[in-house]
């Protein structure tokens, strides 16, 4: 398997050049500021001028109420709404009507586990049957979650009664896949795990995810965060049921996200949020509840931002994701080897050679991963430290905090070789191997 | 490197965090308090051990980074013989310091070698590390009332 899988077959992309990457940047007004060097791309992405300016013309030239209101301009503001919504399908491999908008991806897998909670406390008729979660039935999740795909489970799991299980990774935080056919069996209702670690770097095996899942008639959830803003997917042909995808980590604004869901199963998934926009029949005491994906999107929506959003899933296109990912697994790999390296550095996730998108966690001995970041800090360099959102895979690796270098579609060679001088020079300040 | 950062990482912090003091926990604490700083995972779990109506030492244990296990060896050097009240009034004077951006220096004549923590106010990032340990000791206070 490589890193670019799902890339179309038969085309061996290139990656970018120098110059290629240059021009990039010069459409993100943010790196404008040459003594930036960020890294922290796996947390938030910077902007491109397309999406911040498909922003404001929306919000300057269209703005209006959408699915509701009959005059121009409320017909033109949905048209662009459901625009966007057609070409982040398009850009993800999915139907129109299985993309529906949330707040982020948290919302994504939120939604999710309460409508199952839902359908288990009886909601949705018989369509819903297939989702209503008993004592005895388990929920699979695995131990490199970012909490946002564990904590929804740990309480769906509490409102149900269902039991929460884990595939476990080994000690360099691969998931160990013969666990996994164990872990995953007759009792296994719901399988959610990360397509990237957000921690690591390493891309799960989908298919093999899948395939264990589907033996045993397990919904299928994908947190697809780490790999849409990186990797060419499909997820039609990734064969998940649902997927979760964040708007800010794909180069789009913040305040959207993006929950797919084959056709069928978010027809048959009862509501969670509830309210205006998402009904068609509304009495006293009941109301009926319109086919998806309106029945996920209670309320006002983030309009402008599904247009950012839509830019932002444009211009990578423009680009191309296959491109994309080897330009990333490139800087990847010239992280990790360098990394590696350093003496007194610990790289974690997969070795040296082994595939990766552009990103990699790191601990150096006796000192704490605070430091290390105040110290790249000072000289401009902008990366993560922290358990970064997953407590259980740092526990399990043995650390309390990582440091972490997440490139994007906008990094340079340069920036990961600074980056390395200054993981180097904060070994030597703080003194352990003065 | 900057003078800002060598003035956050003042060479006292920087030995303290090797070689911190009164680190370990010990029997017969009056009151103890485990503290996490949810962003970054450091934790400092403090004790409190009296003698009579006085404080006769401060142990403590945690992981974290220099700057919240430096602060936490500089509380402990500094608590000894301390009443409640008069600690109490140390972690305020810290609190305020720290609160500060940059704007007040600690109080040498109150703070002791805390004062190398000053330049901790101007990173706002950074002030919840100094301040775990402090807050750790407050709240143990809090249990001997």
């Amino acid at each position: 398997m490589t890193v670019a899988e799902g890339a179309r077959p038969g085309v061996a992309a290139q990656t970018l050049s120098d110059d290629e990457v240059r021009s990039i940047r010069a459409d993100f007004p943010m790196l404008a500021d040459d003594h930036l060097v960020y890294l922290d791309s796996g947390a938030t992405s910077q902007k491109p001028r397309a999406v911040l300016d498909a922003e404001r013309h929306f919000l300057e030239r269209e703005n209006a109420a959408v699915h509701r209101g009959a005059h121009t301009l409320a017909a033109e503001a949905t048209e662009r709404f459901e625009d966007a919504r057609a070409t982040i399908a398009a850009f993800i491999g999915a139907g129109e009507d299985e993309v529906t908008w949330t707040g982020n991806a948290t919302g994504a897998l939120n939604t999710v586990a309460y409508a199952v909670g839902n359908a288990s406390a009886g909601r949705g008729g018989a369509a819903a049957d297939r989702f209503r979660l008993r004592e005895g039935d388990e929920i699979v999740v695995t131990e490199l979650e970012h909490h946002a795909n564990l904590i929804p489970w740990q309480e769906l799991a509490a409102r149900t009664g269902a039991t929460l299980r884990f595939i476990p990774v080994d000690d360099r935080g691969a998931l160990r896949m013969e666990e996994a056919e164990r872990v995953i069996g007759p009792a296994t209702r719901i399988l959610a795990f990360s397509h990237v670690s957000n921690v690591l770097g390493a891309v799960t095996p989908v298919d093999e995810l899948v395939a264990l899942a589907r033996r045993v008639g397990a919904l299928t959830v994908l947190d697809a965060c780490q790999s849409v803003p990186h990797l060419p997917v499909d997820v039609r042909a990734l064969g998940v049921d649902l997927a979760a995808v964040s708007g800010h980590k794909m180069l789009g604004p913040t305040g959207i996200g993006v929950l797919y869901g084959r056709r069928e199963l978010l027809n048959a998934l009862p509501p969670f949020l509830t309210g205006g926009s998402m009904i068609t029949t509304v009495t006293m005491e009941r109301a009926e509840y319109l086919p998806a994906p309106q029945r996920f999107e209670a309320g006002t929506q983030p309009v402008a931002q599904a247009v950012g959003l839509a830019a932002a899933a444009r211009y990578l296109d423009a680009i191309g994701m296959p491109r994309v990912a080897a330009h990333e697994a490139e800087l990847g790999a010239r992280l990790a080897e360098g990394i590696d390296a350093i003496e007194g550095v610990r790289l974690l996730g997969p070795a040296v050679g082994e595939p990766r998108i552009g990103l990699a966690s790191f601990v150096v001995d006796d000192v704490h991963a605070h430091d290390v970041g105040q110290f790249l800090d000072d000289r401009g360099i902008a990366i993560r430290v922290g358990h970064h959102c997953a407590q259980p895979l740092h526990r399990r690796l043995g650390v309390t905090a990582s440091t972490r270098a997440s490139a994007a579609v906008y990094t340079t060679r340069e920036e990961i070789d600074v980056l390395l001088e200054g993981v180097r020079d904060a070994v030597r300040f703080f003194g352990v191997r003065a | 490197m900057s003078a800002g950062l060598g003035n956050l990482y003042q060479e006292v912090i920087l030995d303290l965090a090797r070689r911190p003091h009164a680190k370990g926990l010990e029997d017969g604490a009056a009151a103890s308090s485990h503290q996490v700083n949810p962003t970054c995972g450091d934790e400092v779990t403090l004790q409190l051990h009296m003698h009579g109506e006085r404080i006769d030492r401060i142990r403590w244990d945690g992981d974290g980074c220099a700057i919240s296990q430096s602060s936490a060896s500089i509380l402990a050097d500094l608590a000894p013989g301390l009443t409640r009240e008069e600690l109490q009034v140390r972690i305020d004077a810290f609190r305020t310091a720290m609160r500060s951006k940059g704007r007040i220096e600690p109080d040498e004549d109150l703070l002791g070698d805390a004062v190398v923590l000053g330049g901790v106010s101007k990173y706002t990032a950074r002030v919840k590390c100094a301040m775990l340990a402090w807050v750790a000791a407050e709240a143990a206070l809090l249990q001997l009332v």
